[in-house]
């Protein structure tokens, strides 16, 4: 099932455009990650899932509806710009975003209760978010962003502006919902994150869709289908012009392409040479692949 | 809806919670008195601390003589101007008059030199001394007996009193409808600046502390500025509801200190036709109350209740899509400017035009206008208005309020969204195009 699934999206602001014909979709229980480079359209396409804005064409459905007010409930957000009223005491700052979301007041109290509890933050529900250390709001931070139990969480950038502690806490917090069946969507940067949490990719470039999929097939679509060989050999190696010596010594280290064989194939061929010590493929990393795609279509 | 009442409460809470919101409440009422028993305390205590102030007079005609009082004395002599001059140069003298050989019948050239700009007060004193003695002796020559004019004098005032179709009579009193009118309309005026600008500052904070995002993630951006209006508004509502009762308060408490009743207890009776004769009508007093009386206070308090809403939401709502288009308080100024001057202009013309004359041309545009009613139509109110000219500007504030807060909506929505971009006029008006 999916959370959401996005047809033809596309808006225009003035004379710059900002998503271009957008198809996606988002299985449920998932985290997904939306990549691009800044500038590239996730906020606006994040704003019109929050319905913020609205989009010029094209359908966004949430769990197969069109999407509308009364989803609002179901959505949570962390915008990357995000704040809270430094005036407010912490209890009523959550009370009213929780209520806000459309959440009854007692279930809401509850709630509030349950997350102090759970960040062991109990003793800050009667202060002042002025009075908080940056760290402190943050976390105060999250808990908005999911007191009311979304089934969608939204979070944009959630990883900057929060100390190390924190970011830790919010990935362990994000794994955690995730076992819940909720579904967070993840626009970031960092791509060691993307590696590590997300299931399912999409990456927006210069305001188009120009990847998507789930994590593993991205990788396999990019796979250059290179091997790492580790072994020691029995005898000097003779090695083709397109194979590559990384590193020399009693076990030698060789990165293989695999040409016409199949990995089966090569490794049989391999063992005549040596003792194999290690045989891997070598999967580019998100970051070789964002990077990769940022060249190719700024090049079109 | 449900959400729009969530902000109001919040908004509300926020502030009415607030200490300063309670001095302010507390203190506002006080201020004036204060500042007027102040100016009272240092006014005596110069008159009593100065030393006594000695002008020198010269009068060629022989016939002027002008009484000392309070801290002047007057000195006569046969000085020449000249020495008259040096005596005030040295410090010797406080101030020298001089009176040539005078024409009675039309006197003139009469100087006063002084090393300090004479108050107006004291030259009128003079003046008013000097002309009472030359009609004196004009009126000897003419073999008038100045007794015999004075015992003749009498003083005449009008009552006034209103005639409407059914032949029901009201005593009216221009002062107090003047009164009640320029109260009134300063205080409207007065709100829509300050709770209009207290909008506007929890806008800017809600936009520089980016929690405008989440906001609108939950909430329509109309709904967010429809509540903060209302909230900031019932805020004001409940300092005023405060102040009526204090004041109240402390009036019943200073009248029944100086052993009077209250005055509608008075005022009741007065009401009462048979009472009525029984008490002098030369005094002022009681006048002053009958008419009080017949002023439809009620009236004049819904019309009030009135016009403070109406207009605070009208402007209310250009402050918030001020303060969503910019990012700081300081950036705001150049947009504040353009929606004060009707504000200024009504002000000005409810001192010029409305309550000089509440029924002329300019008046009746003035109070019928929606940016300039709110404050010149209570001008009008406390006199009594027609009700074509009440209802036609009372329909045209509701709609002129409409228009605003739409007007505003478009500019606000997506204002709050935009930072660190420089917003003109010309950035304004394509907004509310693409709105």
């Amino acid at each position: 099932m999916n959370i959401l699934e996005i047809t033809n999206l596309k808006k225009v602001y003035g004379e710059h455009t900002a998503l271009q014909d957008i198809n996606l979709t988002i299985p449920q229980g998932t985290i997904f990650g939306l990549l691009g480079p800044n500038g590239a359209g996730k906020t606006t396409l994040i704003r019109i899932i929050n319905q913020i804005i609205d989009g010029d064409s094209g359908q966004v459905f949430f769990k197969g509806e069109k999407l509308s007010p009364k989803h609002i409930a179901q959505i949570g957000y962390l915008p990357e710009e995000r704040g809270l009223y430094k005036k407010m005491e912490v209890w009523d700052q959550l009370i009213y975003f929780a209520r806000l979301k459309g959440m009854p007041l007692a279930e809401a109290k509850t709630k509030v209760d349950f997350w102090l509890h759970k960040l062991d933050i109990q003793a800050w529900r009667k202060k002042k978010i002025e009075d908080l250390s940056k760290g402190m709001a943050q976390k105060i931070q999250f808990i908005a962003t999911v007191i009311h139990e979304p089934e969608l969480l939204i979070l944009d950038e959630p990883f900057s502006g929060f100390d190390p502690v924190n970011a830790e806490l919010i990935k362990n917090e994000i794994l955690e919902l995730r076992e819940k069946g909720i579904t967070v969507v993840l626009s970031t940067h960092r791509m060691e994150s993307v590696e590590l949490l997300c299931d399912h990719i999409a990456m927006i470039h210069q305001s188009k869709l120009v990847l998507s999929g789930s994590l593993q097939e991205v990788k396999k679509q990019f796979r250059k289908k290179i091997f790492k060989v580790s072994l020691e050999p029995y005898a000097p190696l003779h090695l083709k012009e397109d194979c590559q010596l990384i590193s020399q010594g009693q076990i030698n280290t060789l990165h293989i392409p695999l040409r016409h064989l199949n990995p089966n194939e090569l490794l049989s061929e391999m063992i005549l040479l040596g003792e194999i010590q290690e045989f891997s493929e070598i999967i580019p990393t998100m970051e070789e692949i964002f990077i990769q795609q940022i060249k190719n279509h700024s090049d079109e | 809806m449900n959400k729009v009442f969530l902000v109001i409460q919040r908004e509300y809470l926020a502030r009415v919670k607030k200490k300063s919101f309670l001095l302010a409440t507390i203190l506002t009422p006080l201020i004036f008195p204060t500042i007027m028993g102040l100016f009272l305390w240092i006014a005596v205590g110069e008159e009593k601390g100065e030393a006594l102030r000695i002008v020198e007079v010269v009068d060629e005609n022989n016939l002027f003589f002008l009484e000392s009082r309070d801290q002047y004395a007057f000195s006569f002599s046969n000085l020449s101007i000249e020495e008259g001059k040096k005596q005030v140069q040295s410090g010797e003298r406080y101030g020298f008059l001089y009176i040539p050989k005078l024409n009675l019948e039309s006197p003139s050239g009469i100087i006063y030199y002084a090393a300090n700009n004479p108050s107006m007060s004291f030259i009128s004193s003079i003046e008013s001394g000097l002309k009472r003695r030359v009609e004196e002796l004009r009126m000897h020559a003419a073999g008038i007996d100045p007794e015999v004019l004075e015992a003749y004098r009498t003083s005449v005032s009008i009552q006034a009193i209103t005639l409407n179709n059914s032949g029901e009579e009201k005593m009216t009193d221009a002062t107090i409808n003047y009164g009640i009118g320029f109260f009134t309309g300063i205080l409207i005026y007065i709100f829509i600046f300050a709770y209009g600008n207290q909008v506007m500052q929890g806008v800017i904070e809600e936009k520089s502390s980016r929690i405008i995002e989440i906001l609108v993630s939950s909430i329509k951006p109309f709904e967010l500025m429809l509540g903060k209006i209302i909230g900031i508004g019932a805020v004001g509502l409940t300092q005023f509801l405060i102040w009526i009762f204090l004041i109240a308060g402390v009036s019943t408490i200073v009248l029944g200190y100086f052993g009077m009743q209250m005055p509608q207890q008075t005022a009741m009776e007065m009401a009462n036709p048979e009472m009525m004769d029984l008490v002098n009508m030369d005094s002022d007093f009681p006048h002053i109350l009958a008419v009080i009386m017949e002023i439809n206070f009620i009236q004049i308090a819904l019309t009030f209740v009135f016009y403070f809403i109406g207009g605070y939401l009208l402007y209310g709502s250009f402050f918030a899509a001020i303060g969503a288009a910019v990012d700081t308080p300081s950036d705001a100024q150049q947009f504040v400017l353009p929606i004060t001057i009707p504000l200024l202009i009504a002000y000005f013309g409810l001192f010029a035009f409305v309550l000089v004359d509440p029924t002329s041309n300019v008046s009746f545009w003035l109070s019928v206008i929606p940016l300039t009613s709110p404050i010149a139509m209570m001008g009008r109110a406390s006199y009594g208005v027609p009700f074509f000219d009440l209802a036609l500007s009372m329909s045209l504030l509701i709609i002129g309020f409409l228009m605003t807060t739409w007007i505003a909506a478009k500019i606000y929505k997506i204002g709050i969204l935009m930072h660190g971009s420089k917003v003109t006029y010309k950035t304004l008006w394509k907004w509310i195009r693409m709105g």
